[in-house]
């Protein structure tokens, strides 16, 4: 097929344009209203569940998931399913063992939680280091992934379409902070779901609305395996590493646990994880038509021939069925896609270094909030500035590896320290920082060692470590580490203030005395 | 006082129990279609009718399944937890 991808192309300029109009003002009305670190960090805690469940979606939806798995199934067919359900089994732990804790316990971050009962300094600058890896890898995969896709997408050059989403993305998070992050991405969850959707009914309206229809004509073009498992999972600790990495991950990923504090209370830190399941398993379905739909309907070869990596599968699916004005349309929402994760990178970033650096390290929990404000502001230009550069330097790099090291991080070096921290009484300072560094740590050494690292990208026959993800030793490690640490070097305080904190968790903390006077008038 | 904090132990014991439970369930739905992805290729390859493999059905059911053990942590949490909740907070006064 011939495919007008690549060109300049009118509707998505028109698209995109207004999209950047629309987040700008909404930019404007959330600065006006950001006065307070409890507005930059928490969007005021005013955000209904509803709302915080598109947000959530937003968040965790990115263009790699959208692309990324449309690609992945187009090419190898069942295999990319894998990943679409990996993706989503991380919700249901989030639900059952992070979110109303993070609500009740936190303010900002998952270091209030880690540190609630242990010694702050220490636990925060162990804290700050695993979050910070976790949002500078991520930042680098979506930046790398916003230059090429753009690129492909309107024919800018690669550094202009980089430098346009860090501009961008810095103004949303500086002037708008959570308020602005927050409306980005339920305007970015809506119209991804929304044009994802219509994509799939476009292309099942040639199957008479049966799913069923198109798999059986991907099966009879490109043979029965597509619908069986294949290559992509030949080694199965390998698959079970991955999987591992996927579920624990998603509730250790900074950004996505910010997003708990912005809700009033526990009961609608549930109600949104709620929706945001719903919503993400909703679109992970739509990716099995979307994918199957783009092998049959442009075809493999068609396909490859844009991109090898497959990454143009649903744009060139859009054009296929909807033409060039709808091709336009999906190719700004892969951009609003993008912009809207960096966005919400970028505070976590921010949170990490200014709230638990700045305010809880260097000034001990005592700042003047004017100061918390101007520093969480200068974080994030800090953090803006460096996404830009490090999506320059890594230009050309192969960094799909990169989001499941991002992950592989937030499983091992914040998810069992969070998890202690909330439900094992006899935790301690030394074994939550015994554990998050030993989480940070072993992960990137294992990643550097894996095959992913030292045969695709250095190019060595062989590698010392022989799976691709580390998930499967390193999170147990770093439950491991901080278990034996607390048990050999008890704290009589920590274990002290596990009352309150089990008191907190469960009936909340700063909400009691507003709810008690409430029933008081 | 003390039966206060007895009844608030209950209630966290019985919260752990069900967070871990539904916790394993997710992970032994999950790896157990991993493994199957793994070992049992040819039987996921099986078709069921024109169409449907028992993989996709499967890989289908296993976010089916997710959306599922929410809601009945949901159920459970919205009744139980949050009346006890309540009551708790009512008698802390």
């Amino acid at each position: 097929m011939t495919t007008t991808l690549g060109q300049p192309n009118l509707v998505a300029i028109l698209f995109f344009l207004a999209f950047i109009v629309l987040t700008m003002g909404i930019t404007w009305w959330a600065a006006r209203r950001t006065r307070s670190t409890e507005q930059f960090y928490a969007a005021g805690r005013t955000v209904t569940g509803l709302q915080n469940g598109l947000a959530l979606a937003g968040d965790y939806m990115s263009a790699a998931s959208f692309l990324g798995i449309a690609g992945l199934v187009a090419l190898s067919g069942f295999d990319g399913l894998i990943y679409s359900i990996g993706f989503l089994v991380g919700w249901p732990v989030v639900m059952f063992l992070i979110a109303e804790p993070l609500r009740n316990i936190g303010r900002y971050t998952f270091a209030d939680v880690v540190a609630f009962r242990l010694r702050q300094a220490p636990v925060r600058i162990a804290a700050a280091f695993g979050s910070l890896s976790v949002v500078a890898f991520y930042l680098i995969a979506q930046m790398v992934g916003a230059g090429n896709l753009v690129k492909m997408l309107f024919g800018l050059s690669y550094e202009t379409s980089v430098a346009i989403v860090g501009v961008v993305m810095l103004a949303y998070v500086f002037f708008g902070g959570m308020i602005a992050t927050t409306w980005v991405q339920i305007v970015k969850a809506v119209l991804l779901l929304g044009g994802a959707s219509l994509l799939a009914v476009l292309v099942l309206l040639r199957f008479s609305l049966d799913p069923l229809r198109l798999f059986a004509a991907a099966a009879e073009r490109y043979g029965p395996a597509v619908l069986a498992p294949g290559q992509l999972v030949s080694d199965p600790w390998d698959a079970v590493s991955l999987g591992l990495a996927l579920m624990f991950g998603t509730a250790g990923l900074p950004h996505i646990l910010m997003r708990f504090y912005t809700v009033p209370d526990a009961r609608t830190a549930r109600t949104s994880v709620t929706y945001a399941t719903a919503f993400i398993g909703f679109f992970y379905l739509l990716t099995f038509v979307l994918g199957f739909g783009a092998m049959v309907l442009v075809g493999q070869d068609a396909i490859r021939a844009v991109d090898p990596g497959g990454n143009m599968a649903a744009p060139l699916l859009a054009e296929v069925v909807g033409g060039t004005g709808f091709l336009g349309f999906i190719a700004a929402v892969a951009f609003a896609t993008i912009l809207a994760v960096v966005a919400g990178l970028t505070l976590s970033g921010a949170a990490a270094l200014s709230h638990d650096l700045w305010v809880n390290v260097v000034r001990r929990g005592d700042a003047p909030e004017r100061e918390q404000l101007r520093v969480a502001r200068l974080s994030t230009v800090l953090l803006g500035v460096l996404s830009i550069t490090l999506g320059i330097v890594f230009k050309g790099q192969n960094v799909a590896y990169m989001v499941g090291l991002a992950f592989a991080i937030a499983a091992s070096a914040n998810f069992p320290a969070l998890v202690l921290s909330v439900f094992w009484r006899r935790f301690t300072t030394r074994g939550a920082q015994a554990s998050m560094l030993t989480g940070t740590v072993s992960a990137l050494v294992l990643i550097w060692l894996s095959p992913v690292v030292q045969v695709r990208i250095l190019g060595n026959p062989t590698a010392p470590f022989p799976l691709g993800n580390p998930g499967i030793f390193t999170i147990p490690l770093a439950f491991l580490a901080g278990v034996v640490v607390s048990v050999l070097f008890p704290e009589r305080e920590a274990e002290d203030g596990f009352a309150e904190l089990e008191h907190r968790l469960h009936l909340g903390g700063e909400l009691r005395g507003r709810e008690a006077a409430g029933t008081a008038s | 006082m003390e039966d206060r904090r007895e009844a608030l132990r209950v209630l966290a014991a019985a919260q752990w129990r069900l967070a871990v439970t539904l916790t394993g369930a997710m992970m032994a739905i999950y790896f157990g279609f991993v493994l199957l992805v793994a070992f049992g290729k040819g039987l996921l390859g099986t078709v069921l009718v024109p169409g449907l493999s028992l993989g996709t059905l499967l890989g289908a059911l296993v976010i089916v399944s997710a959306w599922v053990l929410i809601w009945v942590y949901v159920r459970w949490a919205n009744s139980h937890y949050d009346r006890t909740v309540a009551s708790l907070r009512e008698r802390e006064r």
